[in-house]
């Protein structure tokens, strides 16, 4: 069972771990996934790998405790192990020598953004990064995505750190600066990842976003996670996580996301109650 | 004909009654008591031909199996069956007899066959209870480790008949299987009420028993190409049965409102995940009030009849042909009928329509008329004008076929397969085009049944053996066998 080696709090309810993993550490490329279960009981989710330390044999998964299996997952502590994690799932990101990218990252979408920045660089391309939050303490990853984009912006929504404003209006400003781009990338949250296509779609500029539907096995057969791109049906966690933005359905994605919304609610409070009295 | 034929028809199944059994998942049907057992074993005319054995797709010795239930020697008959098959409990539960040895049993030309499906399943459940050893299940004695390594990818029953007759042949194998709990099918899809999962633990133990090693959440094509299981890994023949897990839906508005699954996404919330278990288990499931299944198949079957025991006050089977089309087995449409399912025949769903939120309101359909044959000799039906009508529901699951997972092939180029992606390989031998490559079940055949993928894999099999052991000793021609593009 693999074991949690290190664990790190990188803002509030989110959490960066380090798993013995080693043959998904050798084998994953920039922009895949792994599905886990944390016990029994337990919900298979979707987590990408943030990164990965081949040589050490670990992964590393960055989670958001938004509901129950996020919350257990992240009570757990190094040392502690994860019942399943199966992996490295999903198709790599495509990522062409000396191609020159806008990474952008949203919250959490940060940890998805980032191993893709580093890829782009360690095949010889160029990174300019933008990472935004809603307020300081939400921002993740700022000195992993320094490291490997320059420039690397940052934005928060009510400008207590780095400059106010959107994502958005920061590709704008490099856009106006004249940068050029051969592809933006852009992880987030669904309104977010779709602001960024409607700057890029007049400008022709090839945009790909990563979509994390609820999905049950991950490996293609449930058909849970089917979103519709250009008009056809793909299932994400065989034919994504990433698809070109501007075909992409986003609201079709959205509704589908809240499909569970009261139940998940419901197991939260149970949870919390639980925890309470425990 | 030696006996006198005393019970034309076979002995009654015991069965829970409809209107407890469609609340509950516990088993439906509990199963011949040693008497009745006894009872319907002695009805075998022991007839010289012993036609059923041909129809046994595993070669079971059915006659003796069945002349030692007659005379009480449960221990004996276990271990005919098991000479035979790894899962008796499992096939005796879901094998479609009535297709099969019971389709050729002597007795059936006049009367109701011998009920071999329910003995078989009698004596596997005794064996159970009693914790009898499955003494043709240990190795035999003269043999000793070959060596060789055999990797099977995929733990559903072809995967799991393959990897035992190999191990008892000496070899070693490893099980690689995707999902965090071996079985396949018969984990994930079909339902407790129908195949408990505790029994499928337990015929899975046997393996572990055999020294086969079972890897769980290791997705193949992913974690490990075909290739890399033979270079790096170092794996000396592959046997792959992955089944047909890659769900089909029907071109028409709204099928990916909420509420609308496949129903390989909803029998597995249900049976691997236990959402009807919700909130104990976490993985959550929309309880309809309203459930439309499409379909006619036992895949169809076990949706709706899940659909009822998660409380659905309406549960309607659309079925797009009549009923003599349907492939389900008779027995299932009886009980799935007795529970309460609403069978609505000669109607196909056109379009789907949802509320504000995005969720699955009604389904409009067309009735349908039957015409001419089609390629499978059934008659296709055909939409009459102006018949269409609308169905209030909140829940439809489309069981209307499946596909080949893409997973392997596509990161196998150079295994050949069919322009429907399943892998093209030899019925007798399931050998594929790639050297060391063997495949079978439902990834080379299509959706079948359980004891046709068991079939195969014990074909395959014997075919990997003799393949093991033409390879040239290991260390000598290495990189011509290991290195098979
Ligand atoms: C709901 C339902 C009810 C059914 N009822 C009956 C019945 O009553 N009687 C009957 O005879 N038949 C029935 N069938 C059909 C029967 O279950 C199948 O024909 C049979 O299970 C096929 O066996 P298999 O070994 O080929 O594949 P499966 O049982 O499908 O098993 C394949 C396994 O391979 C794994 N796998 C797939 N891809 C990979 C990969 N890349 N790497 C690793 N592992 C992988 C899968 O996770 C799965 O566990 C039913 C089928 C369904 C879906
Ligand atoms: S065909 Fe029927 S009667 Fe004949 S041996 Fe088989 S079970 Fe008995
Ligand atoms: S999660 Fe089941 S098909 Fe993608």
């Amino acid at each position: 069972m693999p074991r949690i080696l290190a664990k790190e709090t990188l803002a509030p309810d989110v959490v960066r771990f380090w798993i013995d993993a080693p043959a998904i550490a050798r084998k994953r490329r920039p922009g895949q996934f792994v599905i886990i279960r944390t016990d029994e009981t337990g919900e298979r989710i979707p987590l990408t790998i943030a990164d990965a330390d081949p040589a050490h044999g670990a992964i590393s998964l960055i989670v958001q405790a938004v509901g129950k299996s996020t919350h257990k997952l992240n009570r757990l502590e190094p040392g502690d192990t994860i019942l399943d994690v199966a992996g490295p799932l999903g198709q790599p990101t495509r990522i062409e020598p000396g191609m020159r990218v806008c990474c952008i990252g949203g919250g959490i979408g940060t940890a998805v953004v980032y191993p893709i920045a580093k890829g782009v660089r360690a095949a010889g391309g160029s990174v300019a990064g933008i990472i935004g939050a809603r307020t300081r303490d939400l921002i993740i990853l700022e000195r992993e995505m320094s490291a490997v984009a320059d420039p690397c912006l940052v934005t928060t929504d009510d400008g207590s750190y780095g400059r106010k404003g959107l994502v958005t209006e920061a590709l704008r400003m490099l856009l106006g600066e004249g940068y050029g781009f051969d592809e933006v990338v852009a992880v987030g949250p669904l309104p977010m990842m779709q602001a960024v296509c409607s700057v890029t779609r007049p400008l022709g500029l090839k945009t790909i976003v990563s979509l994390n539907p609820i999905m049950v096995d991950g490996t293609g057969m449930c058909g849970g996670c089917r979103v519709t791109i250009g008009g056809e049906q793909k299932f994400v966690c065989v034919d994504g996580p990433e698809f070109d933005g501007h075909q992409v359905d986003f609201a079709e994605v959205a509704a589908r996301l809240r499909a569970y919304r009261e139940d998940e609610a419901a197991a939260m409070d149970r949870y919390r109650a639980e925890i309470a009295s425990a | 004909m030696a006996k006198k034929i005393t019970q034309k028809v076979k002995t009654p199944m015991p069965l829970v009654d409809p209107d407890v059994r469609r609340h509950s998942f516990g088993e439906v049907a509990t199963g011949y008591s040693v008497e009745l057992a006894r009872q319907e074993a002695s009805r075998c005319i022991e007839c010289k031909n012993m036609p059923c054995v041909a129809g046994c797709p595993v070669e079971i010795d059915i006659p003796t199996f069945v002349r030692q239930v007659a005379s009480g020697d449960f221990d004996g008959a276990f271990q005919t069956l098991s000479a035979k098959n790894l899962l008796p409990a499992v096939c005796g539960r879901v094998c479609p007899q009535e297709d099969q040895c019971e389709k050729l049993c002597t007795l059936g030309v006049r009367f109701e066959p011998v009920a071999i499906g329910r003995l078989e399943r009698f004596v596997a459940d005794y064996a159970s209870a009693c914790h009898l050893p499955v003494t043709c299940l240990s190795p035999t004695s003269h043999v000793t480790g070959t060596g060789r390594k055999v990797a099977i990818v995929g733990s559903g029953p072809a995967g799991l008949t393959a990897a035992a007759d190999l191990a008892k042949l000496g070899h070693s194998v490893t099980i690689f299987e995707a999902l965090h709990k071996p079985g396949g099918v018969l984990m994930y899809g079909i339902p407790e009420f129908r195949l408990p999962k505790t029994i499928v633990e337990s015929e899975i133990d046997k393996l572990t028993g055999l020294g086969v090693d079972i890897k769980t959440n290791h997705v193949i094509g992913r974690m490990f190409t075909i290739d890399e299981l033979f270079n790096e890994l170092g794996f000396d023949a592959l046997f792959i049965g992955t089944g047909a897990g890659l769900p089909h839906f029907p071109s028409i508005p709204g099928v990916n409102l909420i509420g609308v699954y496949s129903a390989n996404e909803y029998l597995t919330r249900s049976n691997l995940m236990k959402a009807y278990r919700f909130p104990e288990h976490d993985t959550p499931i929309v309880r309809g009030k309203n459930v439309a299944v499409i379909g006619g198949g036992n895949t169809a079957m076990d949706s709706v009849r899940t659909a009822l025991r998660l409380g659905a006050e309406h549960a309607y089977l659309i079925y797009r042909r009549s009923r003599d089309e349907m492939p389900a087995r008779a027995e299932e449409v009886e009980h799935a009928e007795e529970e309460g399912v609403e069978i609505v025949l000669l109607a196909a769903p056109t379009e789907l329509l949802g509320n504000e939120k995005s969720r699955v309101r009604a389904m409009r359909c067309v009735r349908m008329a039957l015409g001419e044959p089609d390629a499978s000799g059934r008659r296709s039906p055909v939409p009459i004008a102006g018949s269409e009508f609308e169905l209030e529901v909140d829940t439809v699951v489309f069981a209307v076929g499946q596909g080949a997972n893409p997973l392997i092939r596509s990161t196998t180029p150079d295994l050949p397969v069919t322009k429907w992606g399943y892998i093209v390989a030899d019925p007798a031998t399931g050998a594929t085009q790639k050297p060391g490559v063997f495949a079978g079940g439902d990834i080379v055949t299509g959706g079948a049944t359980v004891i046709s993928a068991m079939g195969a894999g014990r074909r395959a099999a014997r075919a990997i053996d003799a393949y093991l052991h033409r390879l040239p000793a290991r260390g000598h021609v290495a990189a011509d066998v290991f290195i098979s593009t």
